[in-house]
């Protein structure tokens, strides 16, 4: 098996996935959308005839009126398929192809900054944001634990070594939201260092936005890093460990290669593959953590569009920003694979 | 793999500090799960949620114990039961309820509150007055009970915070050296001269007096408020944390401890029977595992909760789906290499039930590697359950640490700097994971399964 069939087959997992999370989101939240979208359409007809004086007048009593009404909400309901439920093939296949090409719709409840209740709008002002702040840590992380693994792999049971692991232990044991709050606690209250919200307050096209939105950034940056890059040195350390094991290694110090270049030049090369497809992963599996932090931080990205949404409920919202986290999510574990595939030639050639 | 016996892994086991310290910590916790369920009543957490029955708690104290550190001594929340003494003279009956307390803080308190429940019939009169340690009596109250013909139970309280005090205190203005524009507890716990706390025994009356006929005193008590209570403090709702985290404890150790065995079992059969079988049905059964690994987790658990329901148990299902995925995937690979082994194909030739190779054959060899798993996905499990709560996607009919993290959010309790309302709760969440984790690690270390990946 080729890596070419081990991409192909990796891929159709993937879109395999997207659709059954699609299905899976829909099927959750699809029965509450109905209700929700006739309910749209009720307070829509209503507020048309309502405005246009001159249809009223034409009725003599109100009954006729209100029955002129219902036809009218009928009508548009069945333009818009409303009468078939949403588990049909039809509206379930019509939903899915939507969602597919990036059309969720209009947003119930929630709007973005610049007004617009567009889903897709939405998301998409949201999502740099996220992407920046989770980059940004994550990058520092990785910076921090590289560095950090390799200093301990190089003296293995010296002290750096040792404070490295308990850290790395002890740190991961924390929920990162709970070392967030004590932050905000610390630097936001007690010593007014940083501000208590993520969100910079002022608008977007004044001057001196991108300084405020670092600055507002640097708490939680400070805090993702300090909880993430223990368990990385911790991982690199271990990497590093293995291949300080391996023969050529040792014949390199045979030769007499100082122990030092021998780690961060040849060792850490060797270390890169699993390195860079961790950081992949790592990645991906902190924008599903993006809610919880998002939320605590008050960061204006995905992951607090996505508690808002769930907190009133708004389900366009809800299906949009589930989609593209999985699509994120998807990529990023994609990408994983193939630096993987592509590093390691025994992935792809065993069955 | 080696298979290891039982006896060595013990004295391994017994040799790992860290292992030690882990099941340390462990017992600790459960000694506490127990004691929680044993002494502390079940309606307490039953009625986490009811404000009722919170009522005659402080609001927002800090624990008692701060008093130890500081010089300040904060003033402590007391409820005080009455001492009821009765007398009758000329067919007046009088029954006398006295609260005494040695107040020796240097903040005054808040406010007080009489609580009682009577019995009686006819009208009543009530006067409340207290002796302060300076020996002068200051009249507070003088009012009647609701007048009834037949015999009834009354609930009375009788608050500081009542105008009639307030108007009944001006009487002694010319008394105090300052003025009265404060609250009546600054008033009636102040020195004469100035307006500065007066230390020493205060005992509060509250008499009854009726004519021809007595009253029955069955329930009597007076709040005295106070800013500390307990020891971990109150909060917003006035709630005792104390009783909220120690009813955490058993439910972290039970929604930890349920996920994780649920899905070791479960990840365990599942990649044994896959890799047993081989072929297609390993084809298929893998294709499904990753289907379940790329689902993000967090995003549908929380559709779940808020679509289907947040009741604890379901939650734990839920929380199954997504963590059984990797340890299948290990025990896949390990059944991989136990079945060639030739006892296996021998009983396979035997005629053996597939099932009968895996429960008897293969499975045992992985128990080792099962129970580090156990310990070492308890954890996630606890953390994932507690972030769920902390977005207030949790059971509201249990107080788990996540639900009192996420009160402390909604209140605001980093910015009015009510640390004793965050701290205990995080700390609490990440000695459970860490008493898990050492135990793995050292179980891990002993096992050492190489053929992970």
């Amino acid at each position: 098996m080729g890596l070419k069939r081990y991409l192909i087959t990796r891929g159709l997992t993937m879109f395999g996935v997207l659709m059954i999370t699609l299905l899976l989101t829909i099927s959750l939240v699809g029965s509450n959308m109905d209700t929700i979208l006739k309910q749209g359409i009720i307070y829509q007809v209503r507020a048309e005839i309502t405005e246009n004086t001159t249809i009223a007048q034409g009725f003599n009593n109100p009954e006729e009126f209100e029955k002129f009404v219902q036809q009218k909400i009928d009508e548009r309901v069945k333009t818009l398929g409303l009468d078939t439920p949403w588990y049909s093939p039809q509206r379930l296949g019509y939903t899915m192809y939507k969602i597919l090409i990036l059309d969720f719709g209009n947003a119930t409840f929630l709007t973005s900054d610049s007004g617009s209740s567009n889903v897709g709008e939405i998301i998409f002002e949201k999502m740099p944001k996220t992407i920046l702040l989770f980059t940004t840590a994550t990058i520092i992380i990785s910076i921090i634990g590289i560095l950090l693994g390799a200093a301990s792999s190089n003296k293995i049971g010296s002290k750096t070594d040792r404070i490295t692991s308990t850290f790395a232990v002890i740190s991961s044991s924390f929920p990162v939201w709970w070392i967030g709050m004590l932050m905000i606690f610390v630097f936001a209250f007690v010593y007014q260092i940083f501000p208590a919200r993520a969100t910079p307050s002022i608008e977007p096209d004044e001057p001196g936005y991108i300084l405020a939105l670092l600055y507002h950034m640097t708490l939680p940056v400070i805090t993702i890093v300090l909880i993430g890059f223990g368990a990385w040195a911790y991982l690199v350390r271990n990497f590093m460990v293995g291949i300080m094991q391996e023969d050529f290694i040792s014949a390199k110090k045979t030769i007499g290669i100082s122990k030092k270049k021998i780690v961060y030049s040849h060792a850490l090369r060797n270390a890169a593959p699993p390195i860079v497809t961790i950081l992949a992963l790592s990645l991906s599996g902190s924008l599903g953590g993006a809610i919880i932090t998002e939320a605590v931080f008050d960061w204006p990205g995905m992951g607090r569009l996505y508690f808002e949404a769930i907190s009133v409920m708004d389900l366009p919202v809800i299906i949009g920003s589930t989609y593209i986290l999985t699509v994120l999510f998807l990529v990023s574990i994609f990408i994983a694979d193939l630096l993987y595939g592509y590093f390691d030639p025994r992935v792809r050639t065993s069955s | 793999m080696s298979s290891v016996s039982t006896q060595e892994i013990k004295k391994e086991f017994l040799k790992s500090k860290l292992g030690l310290t882990g099941v340390f910590i462990l017992s600790g916790l459960i000694l506490v799960s127990i004691i929680t369920i044993s002494v502390i009543p079940a309606s307490t957490f039953q009625e986490w949620n009811n404000p009722e029955k919170w009522i005659s708690y402080p609001k927002t104290s800090v624990p008692s114990w701060v008093n130890f550190l500081s010089s300040d001594k904060i003033p402590e929340h007391k409820i005080i039961n009455a001492e009821v003494f009765q007398s009758q003279e000329n067919g007046i009956f009088l029954t006398s309820q006295q609260f005494g307390v040695y107040f020796d803080y240097d903040d005054f308190p808040s406010d007080f509150i009489f609580e009682m429940k009577t019995k009686y019939t006819d009208s009543h009169i009530v006067q409340i007055k207290v002796i302060r340690p300076d020996g002068i009596t200051l009249e507070l109250l003088s009012t009647s009970l609701p007048h009834s013909d037949n015999e009834t139970i009354h609930n009375q309280r009788y608050f500081s915070t009542d105008s009639m005090i307030k108007k009944n205190l001006n009487t002694y203005k010319d008394d105090f050296g300052f003025d009265f524009k404060i609250g009546t507890t600054e008033i009636i716990f102040s020195e004469l001269y100035q307006n500065q706390i007066q230390k020493g025994n205060y005992i509060f009356i509250v008499d009854i007096y009726g004519i021809g006929k007595d009253v029955e005193v069955l329930e009597s008590k007076m709040i005295l408020g106070g800013k500390a209570y307990g020891l971990m403090g109150t909060d917003e709702l006035r709630r005792d944390l104390a009783i909220g985290l120690l009813w955490g404890t058993p439910l972290a150790l039970f929604i930890g401890i349920s996920v994780s065995i649920g899905s070791v079992v479960v990840g365990l059969i599942y990649g044994v029977y896959s890799g047993y079988k081989g072929k297609k049905t390993d084809e298929v059964m893998m294709r499904f595992n990753d289907v379940i690994y790329a689902l993000p987790a967090l995003p549908f658990l929380i559709i779940l909760a808020v679509t289907i329901s947040n009741s604890i148990f379901l939650m734990i299902g839920f929380l199954m789906i997504f963590s059984w995925v990797g340890i299948a995937k290990v025990s896949r690979s390990m059944s991989l290499q136990i079945k060639t082994r030739q006892y296996i194909e021998a009983a396979k030739i035997m005629g053996q039930k597939d099932s009968k190779i895996i429960f008897r054959h293969i499975l045992p060899q992985l128990l080792p590697y099962a129970f580090a798993s156990i310990a070492i996905s308890v954890p996630a499990a606890i953390t994932t359950e507690a972030g769920l709560s902390f977005l207030g996607l949790g059971d509201p009919s249990f107080p788990t640490w996540g639900q009192i993290l996420h009160d402390a959010n909604t209140y605001g309790a980093a910015a009015q700097g009510f640390w004793w309302w965050i701290v205990p709760p995080g700390i609490l969440i990440a000695i459970t994971g860490l008493a898990f984790v050492f135990i793995g690690n050292a179980l891990d270390a002993i096992v050492n399964p190489k053929l992970k990946r």
